[in-house]
């Protein structure tokens, strides 16, 4: 590869938006080509220095009600219920609107009951430390700062690990109490987002549950259970990056 | 009867469908207001437009990413708004004070007094730097940047070929380079 080409392509190198062979060559090219490799450099530490510095603008909260207040708001799912059942020569439509409630849940709610309240629990926990500002009672990126702080808290010490080099920096950890137990939250960042990673033992037999996911006013959850823990991660992230996120984590959980 | 109450579930579940699918994304819809018209008004006011605009066509949703979804209405509310009645407005020069993004609240570091004081610097620089820059190059900087979108989602926001995106991206940063050059010879450190 010439430098010319090399150069054209550096951005999109960068970007990690180049096929498999394409990078390869140009990798070849870097490790012979010191101008190239300075240009590669520069470019990556811009990227770099505009994904920390640059101003994020979160939405203000007085617009955000704002919008939600002038989208049209549907009649309550309660008052339907309440008009159709009482009025009999109606039930037909009743029957058609119960039918279509319990589609238009299911189409959100896939898991069963018991996971479901318990999601409930995690995204009212989540939010609540987005509100409150209690987001933790151990800030540090340290998982050595943060796995000890558990130790007389809780009865059992969660699985710590730092993700930065993922693109999950850890942030801290509190205490919360889920499901009637002390929980272990485990609180990641990443880009603007916040993730919370609920910990505790597994109650039932299953030490080990496939992941299960559910999205619920905006937030998505992924659950499972892994070597004895079940974990609950939450946050406004894509479900795709809260996929990655768990992955990442199992490879540090295997020992990787 | 029966059809009247199925429209309003439709209704229902449209409205439900929308705010799981797409409010969301109203942080990532504000930020790229925000850096398109560079004042907190006319940001404000592209996004609620755009967000109700998305609302009304949200039958056209197709189940894809609701962040580029949304992104690209509000790029379009934007251009639309200031091409049609204010001309060039969202690439004329910016230098003006009351701009300023002191006001603003960024996320400081931890730290002592010293390490934040210089990074509220570069905090300056490169938004400042960043708001200089042609409309073309600072939208495709944002979507890349801050909002992490592919190039292909970049290219269906912004509705250009792949290759546009890449070299609007190329020669954004490479301008964002020389307007910080003369900054960063003065710190006599990186960026």
């Amino acid at each position: 590869m010439e430098c010319k080409d090399s150069l054209e392509l550096l951005p999109a190198h960068v970007d990690r938006e180049l096929g498999l062979p394409e990078a390869m060559e140009i990798e070849r090219h870097l490790q012979t080509c010191p101008r190239c490799q300075a240009e590669y450099a520069e470019q990556l530490a811009l990227r770099a220095a505009i994904r920390r510095d640059v101003t994020y603008f979160n939405v203000p909260s007085h617009l955000a009600s704002r919008i939600q207040a002038a989208l049209p708001s549907p009649p309550l799912r309660a008052s339907l219920f309440a008009k159709h059942i009482w009025n009999r020569s109606d039930m037909g439509a009743a029957l058609v609107s119960i039918i279509a409630v319990a589609w238009s849940v299911s189409l959100y709610l896939a898991l069963p009951s018991a996971d479901d309240r318990f999601a409930d629990e995690v995204i009212s926990s989540h939010v609540r430390s987005l509100l409150t500002s209690h987001g933790v009672d151990v800030a540090s990126s340290d998982r050595h700062a943060v796995k000890p702080w558990f130790n007389g808290k809780l009865d059992f010490s969660p699985p710590v690990y730092d993700l930065t080099t993922e693109g999950f920096s850890l942030v801290g950890g509190r205490l919360d109490y889920l499901d009637h137990r002390p929980v272990a939250a485990l609180v990641y960042r990443h880009r603007q987002h916040i993730i919370d990673l609920f910990v505790a033992p597994v109650t039932g037999d299953r030490k080990n549950v496939p992941p299960r996911s559910l999205s619920r006013q905006g937030y998505h959850i992924i659950h499972w259970a892994h070597g004895g823990m079940t974990f609950w991660a939450v946050s406004d992230v894509e479900p795709a990056q809260l996929g990655k996120f768990r992955e990442m984590l199992l490879v540090y959980l295997n020992g990787g | 009867m029966h059809s009247h109450t199925l429209i309003k579930m439709t209704e229902q579940t449209k409205n439900q469908r929308f705010k799981e699918m797409v409010l969301p994304h109203l942080n990532a819809a504000y930020n790229l207001a925000r850096w398109l018209t560079r004042n907190d008004q006319d940001a404000e006011d592209v996004t609620q437009e755009a967000t109700l605009r998305a609302f009304k066509f949200f039958d056209s949703f197709r189940g894809e990413q609701g962040r580029a979804w949304l992104l690209g209405i509000v790029r379009n509310t934007c251009y639309t708004k200031f091409q049609k009645n204010r001309g060039q407005e969202l690439n004329t020069p910016f230098d003006d004070e009351s701009h300023s993004l002191e006001s603003q609240n960024p996320d400081m570091p931890h730290g002592n007094p010293e390490s934040i004081l210089s990074r509220h610097e570069d905090f300056k620089q490169l938004n400042g730097a960043l708001e200089r820059l042609p409309v073309e190059f600072r939208e495709a900087v944002v979507l890349k940047d801050l909002e992490d979108l592919s190039y292909k989602e970049i290219a269906d926001v912004t509705a250009v070929p792949l290759g546009t995106v890449m070299s609007r991206l190329a020669r954004g940063r490479k301008l964002l380079r020389v307007y910080l050059a003369p900054m960063k010879q003065r710190d006599g450190d990186g960026m």
